[in-house]
Order: structure tokens, then sequence, then C-alpha cells
């Protein structure tokens, strides 16, 4: 999960890393109450989860508090990249004689944490690292032992920075690589890390991510940060379909059915399990269906919630049919998803056998599955039916979509 | 033969009293000539037994009473706990932990990585189903039910890697049908970091002499396709590969999380059609869909006589 610009400022500031004067604001009246309080000149930036922030306008520069409160009601306003702003991280402009890079992501081919220095910061470290290998240095260090100093000094000076840079930077450097492992972090950057004129250093902008899974042993900084249990932060904000996909989820404890992703197009899948569902995804597109969703079903799910998950789909506007296709399952029973996707096609008034445009779900009590598969007339498919062939059969029976569309979901989608 | 495991492999279950746990030790113990189940470990449940399985509250009891050093450990709690299940089982000589359970923070996967290194040991997993020597022994829910996992594993020539547990049934299944057998598959996780990538299990099929060729399942995210070619161009690898990319869809979509925890595009190394390139670039066939692996393989094998 990405923090808010102001949120990694808290999370920097909070490991004994120097930052700059700041506040964070929702309102123009705050964001004129904060720059009076720094009491010079000021950045108006726009709290949002995408890139591209300057290059929109969410970046404005304030010489007078006055102005700061005029910028900061027309960053508060802007949309960037399908976000509306936080709020607006109202931050002193220091006079920076040099930009510094540091960094920590995990390596999963040595599988530690690689800690990352250059002397050329305020670009994107992979564009340095591209252009100027020269200038960025790594070192991995252990999880099991205390992250020491001297680790940090050491990678410094490789880049032949001595005196009372390195002294300055190693504490700065070292503070980074603990806070990366305390809280859980999937990336942890301060980018740039500012040289001032009196030789002191300042975090001027800080990326971090913690990782999803760890969310739950974090939960004092994230109450902290003032950061929501529900929210999730994706690349896009969830749809109403798809927060309907976690309801059903959450409805009982057994098996996973949800994961649900919007699509646009007429076949509505309910598919599994995790590869399973990204090989039919490719299967139905290759063979020119039009997916409505994404989603993943699996490990033992109830009756009531694979019934659940095939009325969402099959309740989706647009949605003529939909493909029921699992990879060979184990600990699933493909008797219970038989049993619940039947119930849910009449439970709604629909023919089964009408609105399955195929069932290929081979494996645990496969036998006691198609028994009732047979009995209402359900096109079903055993293993010997590959994934692809199935999703070729259901695409072939649901037809060409009549408007084909490639909407707004699918624009959404970008990297924030 | 196989890797890894073989007949006299002997493992416990940490978590053996959990539900999934009791089916996963039934599984076991029906497959193939028996795995040799010497204990599972469920803190507070000494002296119960699951199938026939004696339970101790640690694993220094289970090593105790085997009277020998035990192999391996299935270890199966829940994720707050793995890391602790994970260290006790390495401090008390175990040297192969297969790890199920998901949704583990990094950070705890990293040192049980770290700490089974320096103690010399190998981790399955996390976020794994097991290993499967087909018609011998199973460790771990992979192909399920011993009856199951009868129709979809048969033994032959192929080892198969896999990040997604039921794809290495399905491909295992395909490849049964076609007529060819397996001579290990792993299920190797869907976590972003990993015990053993394909690059560090090739090495064990490598040595094998009933493996002739690999079939790897893969997924957008991380390098560890990339990592894999740069193996067997270093190693002139005497095996086959032919590898199937799944997820090629999240090229469109970097950021959005499918599928697997490890699965997601955050870089452009990471995406499908980037690891396509890198795995041909090593002479390793890509196919576009399950159903062509097997003729593949057997062209490969057939241009190698």
């Amino acid at each position: 999960m990405r923090f808010f610009e102001y949120e990694s400022r808290a999370i920097v500031a909070k490991a004994g890393i120097p930052v700059g004067k700041h506040g964070f604001a929702r309102t123009p009246a705050r964001a004129r109450e904060i720059a009076a309080e720094i009491a010079a000149p000021v950045v108006i930036k726009s709290q949002v989860l995408s890139g591209g922030r300057m290059k929109a306008g969410g970046v404005q520069f304030a010489d007078t508090p006055d102005e700061a409160a005029t910028h900061a009601e027309r960053v508060l306003a802007l949309e960037i990249g399908g976000h509306m702003p936080r709020g607006v991280l109202v931050d002193s402009r220091a006079a920076v004689q040099h930009e510094y890079y540091a960094g920590v992501v995990w390596d999963g081919i040595r599988k530690l944490p690689v800690l990352l220095f250059s002397d050329m910061g305020g670009i994107d470290i992979e564009e340095v690292a591209e252009r100027h290998p020269e200038h960025v240095v790594s070192a991995h260090f252990s999880t099991l032992r205390p992250f020491a100093d001297w680790q940090a000094k050491q990678l410094i000076s490789s880049l032949g920075i001595t005196g009372q840079a390195l002294t300055r930077l190693t504490p700065i450097v070292a503070r980074l690589a603990r806070l990366f492992l305390q809280y859980d972090m999937t990336l942890a950057e301060i980018n740039p890390l500012g040289e001032l004129a009196d030789g002191s250093f300042l975090a001027l902008d800080a990326h971090m991510d913690v990782e999803n899974e760890a969310r739950p042993r974090q939960r004092a900084l994230l109450a902290e940060l003032g950061v929501g249990e529900q929210e999730t932060r994706q690349a896009r904000e969830p749809t109403a379909f798809e927060l309907a996909g976690e309801e059903v989820d959450a409805q009982d404890h057994r098996g996973v059915a949800g994961n649900v992703t919007e699509f646009d197009g007429n076949l509505g899948l309910v598919i599994g399990a995790g590869g399973g569902s990204l090989t039919l995804f490719d299967a139905v597109r290759s063979c020119g269906g039009q997916p409505a969703n994404y989603c993943e079903i699996g490990g033992n799910p109830s009756v009531a919630k694979a019934c659940g998950l095939a009325k969402l789909v099959l309740t989706k506007p647009g949605v003529d049919k939909i493909a029921v296709m699992m990879s060979i399952v184990s600990n699933t029973r493909v008797d219970i998803v038989a049993r619940g996707v039947i119930k849910a096609c009449v439970e709604l008034g629909y023919d089964p056998a009408e609105k399955i445009a195929i069932f290929r779900i081979p494996g645990a009590w496969e036998e006691e599955g198609f028994k009732i598969l047979a009995r209402y007339g359900v096109d079903y498919a055993d293993r010997s039916v590959s994934l692809h062939e199935a999703a070729r059969r259901a695409v072939e029976r649901i037809g060409p979509q009549s408007a084909p569309v490639d909407g707004p979901q699918h624009d959404a989608r970008e990297r924030v | 033969m196989s890797i890894l495991i073989d007949e006299h492999t002997t493992f416990i279950v940490q978590g053996i009293t959990g539900r999934e746990a009791v089916n996963l030790t039934r599984e076991c113990l029906d497959y193939g000539k028996g795995a040799k189940i010497v204990g599972g470990v469920t803190p507070g449940r000494l002296g119960r037994d699951v199938h026939g399985v004696p339970v101790f509250d640690t694993v220094a009891q289970a090593v105790e009473h085997h009277g020998a050093p035990i192999d391996g450990s299935v270890v199966t709690v829940p994720p707050a706990f793995t890391k602790d299940a994970v260290f006790e089982a390495l401090e008390n000589g175990i040297r192969l932990v297969v790890i199920v359970t998901e949704r583990i923070p990094r950070r705890d996967v990293a040192e049980m990585v770290e700490l089974a290194s320096e103690r010399g040991a190998r981790i399955i997993g996390p976020n794994c189903l097991g290993i499967i020597v087909p018609d011998v022994i199973k460790m771990g829910g992979i192909g399920g039910p011993a009856k199951d996992a009868a129709k979809s594993y048969t033994p032959g020539p192929v080892g198969v890697i896999s990040r997604s547990g039921g794809m290495t049934t399905e491909i295992s299944s395909t490849l049964t049908a076609a007529g060819l057998g397996q001579s290990t598959a792993v299920s190797a996780g869907g976590d972003a970091i990993i015990g053993s990538t394909y690059a560090e299990l090739m090495p064990l099929f490598e040595a094998d002499s009933q493996t002739e060729a690999i079939v790897i399942y893969t997924e957008p995210g991380g390098r560890m396709e990339a990592d894999l070619a740069r193996w067997v161009t270093a190693n002139d690898s005497r095996l086959p590969i032919v590898a199937f990319m799944a997820g090629r869809f999240m090229d469109e979509m970097p950021g959005m999380s499918f599928g697997h925890a490890g699965t997601i595009v955050e870089g452009k190394a990471d995406t499908a059609s980037e690891k396509i390139e890198r795995l041909a670039e090593a002479g390793i066939t890509v196919a576009e869909e399950i159903a062509a692996i097997p003729e593949m393989i057997r062209a490969k094998l057939g241009a190698r006589v």
C-alpha cells in the first residue's frame, strides 16, 4: 500500500531523519496558516497517488500566505490521473546545493533488501542507473542482523564522498535502511535528499510503500497516520461492482470467491484459482472473447459464496452468459461450485443450460458435480478439454459482442 | 530417481491439527508408497494423534521420539506464527521446509530464507502446495486426495516447476494424458520472495538421471524468469525447457495485482512480454497454450537423440 507524500514525510521524520518545515492542509485557509507559520516562500504540492503532478499543475510556488491559499484552492480542485487530491502539502523551499538519492527495495533473486545510493538525486533512479551507472551504488543487507551505520558509510564512501557530507549522510541512510525493515516496506526512498548551503541535509521528498500482508502488524503506524483499515489504495479506485465482489467474498470464511476486477465485455467469468484465472483470462481474450470481469474462486468456497459470485456476474449489465472454468481442483469441490452457479441461475429466473456457456472444472468430487450439471442440461467438460479449448467453446457460444467497448475502467488503470 | 524427496524421506507436519493440515496428512499417508510422517506439532496438543501420527508440542520432542534426524517439515500455521515455526524446524536440524501458508510478510520470508541458508537447509514456498514424486511420495497438498493425485501424475522424464499450485497439477495432467510422465513436480510458490526459484531448482533436475526435460509455469512479476534464462545460458544446461506464461493481459495494467501476491507488474522487466523475450533468448520455448506443451516436449526430446 502506497503512502501519500505527507504520510511518508511523517514516517521519515519519526525515524529521526531531518525534514524541512511543512504541514498538511485540506482547505485553503489551513494552507494559509501553515504558510504563515513557515514564514518564508512555500511550495504547494497536491497529495495524490499518481505520477505526473508537476506536469498536471499540481505543484505551485507561493511567496506569501495569501498566494499559498489561492494556489491551494486551485490544486485542491484539480483531478490528476483520475484521482482527486487528499489535500495539499505546504512545504518550505530549501536552498539546495546538491541532490542525492537513497532508497531501499527487495531483491527477489538474492532474497534480501538492497540499499541504493546515488549522488545524482532529484530524478528517477532507474534513469540514473541506465544513463549514469557509475553514479549509483548498491549493497544488500541482512534481515537477521541489525543494520549497522558502517554499512551505510561504506556504501556512500564508495562513490568518493568524504568529509562532513559522509558523516552527515551516514546516519540518515542507516535510519532509512532500518525503517524499511521495521515498518515492512516494499519501497522506501528519499529523493531528493538535499544538501543545503550550511552543509546540513534534508529529506525533501520521500516515497514509501508498506506491504499489504504486513498491515495487521503495522496497525499502530497506520493508526498514527490516520490510514483507514478499508483503504486499499489500488492503482485505481475500486468500482461498485468490485466492492460488491468483496462483500460476496467476506460473507463467510470458507475459501475464496472474489478478487473481482471489472471489464467491459459480455462474457461473465467465474474462474479460478490464482494461476488458473490468469491462464483462463488470457485464453478468453486470445480467442476473441470479451470478458466482463476477472475473478478468482478457490480454497473450497461454500455453495453460498459460489452462488453469490455467479449472481453478481450474471446481473452485471451487458453480460449475456457466464463461463465457469478452473484448472484441475484438488481442494475445491466440483459439486459445490456446480451447485452454487446453478442455484444462482435458478434464483435469478434463468435456465442454467442457457446462461452457463461452459462449465469446465475437473478434479475433486467431479463425478458428483457432473451429475448435477447433466441434470440441468449444462454443457460441461472434464480434464480432456484444455483450458484454452473450454474458453474457445464459451466464446463461440456467446458470439461477438454487439457494441464492443473498451471503456473507462480500462483507461483508469494507469500506474500511480 | 527424483529431486528433493524420495520414498525414504521422513517429515513432520507443523500445525497438524488444523483443518487443512489434517486433510493433507491423510492425503500424504495414502499416496504412492505412503509418506513417512513421523510426527506433527501443535503447541499444547502433546499426546494427541492425527490419522495415527503422534502430535507433539515442539519439534525437539518429535525428533527425540523419532530417534534420528528428521528430513523435512510441511508448515501450515497462520502467517503470524510461520516464521517462528520455520525457525524451530531449522534449529532442530530439519533441512527441507515446505511452507504452505500464504500472506506472510516479505521480511519474515527473507529472514526464514536467510536462516535456512546459514543452516544449509532449503525452503520450498511459501504460498505453495509442495512436492510430488509420482507414485512414490507427495509432501504437501499437491494434487489433492491420493486418488485424484493418481489421475494427474504419472512417473516419467519431465520435471515440473510452477509458481501456481493448481497449474502444477493442470500441466502434469496434460503431460500424463499425452503419455509423458513426471520425475518430480514442484509447486514453488506464488510470492515475491520464495525459498527456491527456478534457477535454484535446475541444478537438482540437472543432476537427476530420470529427468530429461523441464516444464515451467510462469507469471508476470519479479525477475525469476530472467534469472533462469541467465542460469541456463551460463551452465549450458542439458535439459530442454518449455515455459508457459500466464497473465499476459496484465502487461496493460501495471500496478494491479492479480492471482498471487508476487504477481504484479512493477517495472518493465516484470512484464510477460519482457520475460518471454528473455526466456526465448536462452533457447527456452514459450507455449501459447497448455495443450501444446506435450508436443513441444516431444519435439525437444526427439531432437536431442
